[in-house]
């Protein structure tokens, strides 16, 4: 056990972890940021996807301790003040979600991805997001939702 | 019971029969002193709410108390009275001063989108603002809200009309209240968004500045409510973004896992990989040493699969520390009566039973099927198989139990992601010997359902290690490797066909064998409850598995074949298995429209017109029974209807002109749960036999559609998990299933998502639900695309087995 600091959505937070206690187990658990979900345990299913400095991880496959000194993000820290970022908003009007379980670890993969292609393609989103499984099979509704998020950021960039 | 589920259909799926049959027992034992005498009118309570404003419950045949306390928000256990009185569903509305609109959505939320389908049509119906409505989970109490249930497609059929007058009756209300205060006749107010408006006198109010006044007025009766005409409609048949969206995007907290109490511990249970084993030793001793474990112990169990099966708890202060000690666990297992099953061996018993027939069971005959093969111009034969797939919801099944002793009776109260919760409250209080009053059971989100929460043995676990830890706070975690080696799986199974064609290509006769499973092996499970008449029921006869089997002697074509057969042999097994979206369905529509496809291309006919000319061919009446055929939910195969769908998705997909080089349709269709569609499969297969799915055209009828966007989702996703089922399986050998996680069940993932293209007739037929008709006929249209690709049948499933595989 160590006594680990730990900044998360901004703000830091002190913790005991286990050496070998995934981030997943501490954002859920420790912080009860529990919009990271588990779902396989074997960085399989994508569920529990987090940004670590800004690049999309598997939260559950991913030790706390190598997390100290990096910037986390959530799911619970994606909107700013309450104003939602332009791929939760595009998850609304798209309706995407079923049971809505994977869907806090898309959202964050598909923010990692708009985060490096701007403008993906058809083949980019099904490469990047092939690390997140939806048992519902809102796959259809994800790619749109991905495109129409590009279109609005870029729409507000230029 | 009451008329949503007709427990009179011996196709029910046991599992569910059993758990509705307990539930009963449980709730008729249990003397409610609080309840009053049941009437059995309909009814309509208002009331005022504690903070004003208008509330409304109705239903049908409740007690005055419940009724009364249904109204002050409180949730009384069912009255005690006759066995089975009527109860319907009732809805359940407030308005408040400010104008905010609740209602109480009584069904689990498992991703069919039911909370916002029912927020829907009460808003409709009450001509409400959408943004002023918000919908609540219902406390879980069937004496309130009648039986809340997830699973059949059901949740529509059975509440639509219920929940359109709730709505109109809270309208006419507040209609009847501005006509008092303005003293003008009714019949010239209008209402709109919220608003009641008189234009002759130019005056209008809120809802919210009504809703006093309204609640002070008698309630309508309920015959004199005038619904809607379709035409009008404003919010159903549009699209309406999910209800709990925002809370989704933004990571609220809402399902079974996320549920954190004062003093919570988290438990893991281990179980023999062969279900049915049990525990000699383990080394428990070590896991209480290891960091963070608070207790570690057997549990002996119930025996029963759908309660409590022998294994290991440990109860943790977190959960990484209950998987970590977990995986340091050692047991001794005794596999004396374990489960031995081998997929392997099942198979060869199968086709033994394929060959000689001998002892096979006859559930239909039609006309001399001996007569019409010895003068059909030509016979066809096949013989299909198909594996055990799981469910795998991606929430791992959990539970919070809480189990607490008390000098007044000692109580459970649990916080469960579960598709019949009232069923899982009653059966978890039962295992730990709390009476079914001191029970109450806190419906979560539920993280995907399939069918796999129609079983609770993960509550009853969870119930059973509060208890022994001392009735500590437990939330109890199963790993992803629980949940796919002890699932409660879709049955596997065989079925070999023979059908006759005459000179012109015309089906003639037809008969299959259904070689499924039976689970007489397994140790009991939950005894059968006694009848009404509390006599002790009968032994019955070996039947086929939940899931399994065939969903009824009348399916698809029996009353559309002159001469037609079906028999059937049971095989047992251990193997735990149970309802999976479309039970039975799933299989049966891949089994009976891919041998249908076989029987056009040898009689060299265009499939549709071949498929329409048999919808042309019905022998006899439907039958009495509902129920009868089709998957559960009742009412039968409309070939009108079938015909119509058929001609739609032919026209829609331009099924039989050309498509792009390589590029290859296939049609089929399937009538389960009240829904009849048609899907057109455009497909391509690469010279390593990888199959691409381009295109599914669906098109279904399955009545005015209530939330288009959630219909179109539920389609969309059916056509996703038929693609990646007809490439599953669970291998089974020595009664363990091989596979352990997502790294070897391979789920589909996005790159293989097709186009979908949904459409929904427009149709006048009472509403069904979606979450299931529209899975039946994708798979089977795919393989009938893959023939006509490759011109190699797929008659096994998963495809792999052929040396298919999904790209």
């Amino acid at each position: 056990m160590a006594k680990v600091k730990l900044n998360v959505n901004g703000t830091d937070h002190e913790v005991e972890v286990a050496d070998d206690q995934p981030l997943l187990w501490v954002l859920r658990d420790e912080l009860k940021l529990v919009g990271t979900k588990f779902g396989c345990g074997l960085a399989q299913c994508g569920a529990c996807t987090v940004h670590v400095n800004g690049t999309a991880t598997r939260s559950c496959q991913f030790p706390a301790v190598g997390a100290v000194g990096t910037k986390i993000t959530t799911i619970e820290g994606l909107a700013q003040n309450g104003v939602l970022t332009a791929v939760q908003k595009a998850w609304i009007d798209h309706d995407v979600p079923q049971c809505g379980y994977c869907q806090a670890g898309q959202i964050m993969s598909a923010t990692a991805l708009l985060r490096q292609k701007p403008n993906p393609t058809d083949a980019d989103i099904d490469t990047f997001m092939a690390g997140n499984i939806c048992r519902c099979g809102t796959y259809i509704r994800i790619r749109t939702a991905i495109k129409s998020a590009a279109k609005a950021m870029n729409g507000s960039a230029s | 019971m009451n008329a949503i589920v007709n427990t009179e259909n011996e196709y029910y799926p046991p599992v569910i029969l059993e758990q509705i049959a307990q539930m009963e027992k449980l709730e008729r034992e249990s003397m409610n002193p609080l309840a009053g005498p049941v009437s059995r009118r309909s009814f309509m309570k208002v009331s005022a709410g504690a903070g004003g404003g208008l509330i409304l419950a109705f239903g049908f045949g409740m007690s005055e108390k419940a009724e009364a306390q249904a109204a002050a928000g409180a949730a009384p256990a069912r009255p005690a009275g006759p066995p089975g009185p009527a109860f319907n569903p009732s809805a359940y509305v407030r308005i408040a001063p400010d104008g905010k609109v609740t209602l109480v959505s009584k069904n689990p939320e498992i991703g069919q989108g039911i909370k916002t389908a029912f927020g829907v049509i009460l808003a409709e119906e009450l001509d409400a603002k959408w943004s002023d409505v918000t919908i609540e989970q219902a406390p879980i109490n069937s004496a309130v809200y009648g039986t809340q249930f997830a699973g059949g497609s059901l949740s529509i059929p059975s509440a639509y009309t219920t929940l359109r007058q709730a709505g109109a009756g809270a309208r006419a209300m507040l209609v009847a209240a501005a006509a008092q205060q303005w003293g003008v006749p009714q019949s010239e107010i209008t209402t709109s968004e919220g608003v009641v408006k008189h234009a002759g006198s130019n005056r209008s109010a809120t809802y919210g500045e009504l809703a006093n006044a309204a609640a002070a007025l008698p309630v309508p009766d309920v015959a004199s409510l005038k619904l809607k005409d379709r035409k009008d409609f404003k919010l159903m048949g549009k699209r309406t973004t999910g209800f709990d969206n925002p809370g989704l995007v933004t990571g609220k907290g809402m399902f079974g896992v996320d549920v954190q109490l004062p003093n919570m511990k988290v438990a893991v249970f281990e179980k023999c990989p062969a279900v049915y084993g049990k525990v000699v030793s383990a080394n428990l001793d070590e896991i209480r040493k290891l960091p963070g474990v608070v207790d570690a112990f057997i549990l002996e169990g119930t025996g029963s699969i759908a309660e409590v099966i022998p294994g290991v708890a440990i109860v943790a202060n977190n959960t990484w520390a209950a998987f970590s000690a977990k995986k340091k666990l050692k047991v001794v297992w005794d596999e004396t009566n374990a489960s031995k099953d081998s997929w392997t061996a099942l198979s060869a018993q199968a086709e033994v039973a394929r060959k000689s027939g001998a002892g096979a069971q006859e559930l239909k005959k039609v006309g001399d099927v001996d007569a019409a093969f010895s003068g059909a111009k030509k016979t066809v034969e096949a013989y299909y198989t198909f594996g055990f797939v799981g469910h795998q919801p991606l929430e791992p099944q959990n539970t919070t139990a809480w189990y607490q002793k008390d000098p007044e009776g000692d109580k459970l109260e649990l916080w469960a992601p579960v598709q019949i919760p009232d069923g899982a409250r009653t059966l978890a209080a039962k295992v730990v010997g709390v009476a079914p009053t001191r029970s109450v059971l806190h419906q979560t989100r539920v993280g995907g359902g399939f069918g796999r929460r129609l079983s609770h043995e993960y509550a009853c676990e969870a119930a059973a290690i509060s208890k022994q830890a001392g009735g500590v706070p437990v939330k109890l975690m199963w790993t992803r490797e629980d949940d796919l080696t002890h699932d409660i799986y879709r049955s596997g199974g065989f079925h070999a066909f023979k059908a006759g064609l005459d000179e012109k290509g015309r089906l003639t006769a037809w008969t299959g064998h259904v070689i499924s499973f039976t689970d007489s092996a397994a140790p009991a499970s939950a005894p059968a409850a006694p009848a009404a008449g509390g006599a002790p029921q009968a032994p019955r006869a070996p039947r086929a598995v939940a899931g399994g089997g065939w969903p009824s002697p009348n399916e698809f074509p029996a009353e559309y074949t002159p001469n037609y057969r079906l028999t059937q042999t049971l095989m047992p097994i251990k193997t735990p298995c149970g309802p999976w979206r479309a039970p039975t369905s799933n299989t049966t529509g891949w089994l009976v429209q891919s041998f249908m496809h076989e029987l056009s291309v040898a009689a060299k006919r265009d499939h549709a017109e071949f498929l329409i000319e048999v919808f042309g061919q019905k022998q006899a009446p439907p039958p009495a029974a509902a129920g009868a055929g089709g998957g559960f939910g009742g009412g039968g195969l409309n070939p009108d209807r079938a015909k119509a769908v058929i001609l739609a998705a032919v026209e829609r997909s331009g099924y039989g002109k050309p498509l792009p080089k390589g590029h290859f349709h296939g049609l089929a269709f399937h009538f389960s749960h009240q829904g009849h569609f048609a899907e057109v499969a455009e497909v391509s297969v690469d010279k390593k036999k990888k199959v691409t799915l381009h295109k599914m055209t669906v098109v279904g009828d399955i009545g005015p559609i209530v939330n288009l966007s959630g219909a179109e989702n539920q389609v969309q996703g059916c056509v996703v998990d038929a693609l990646s089922t007809l490439a599953l399986e669970v291998t089974i050998e020595n009664g363990r299933i091989k596979e352990q996680n997502f790294d070897t069940y391979k789920i589909a993932r996005m790159p293989v998502a097709p186009q979908v293209d949904v459409h929904f007739l427009d149709t006048n037929f009472p509403p069904t639900g979606v979450g299931e008709p529209a899975f039946p006929p994708a798979g089977p249209a795919i393989c009938n695309a893959i023939y006509a690709a490759t011109k190699e049948r797929i008659r096994t499933m998963p495809i792999t087995r052929q040396g298919f595989s999904i790209a």
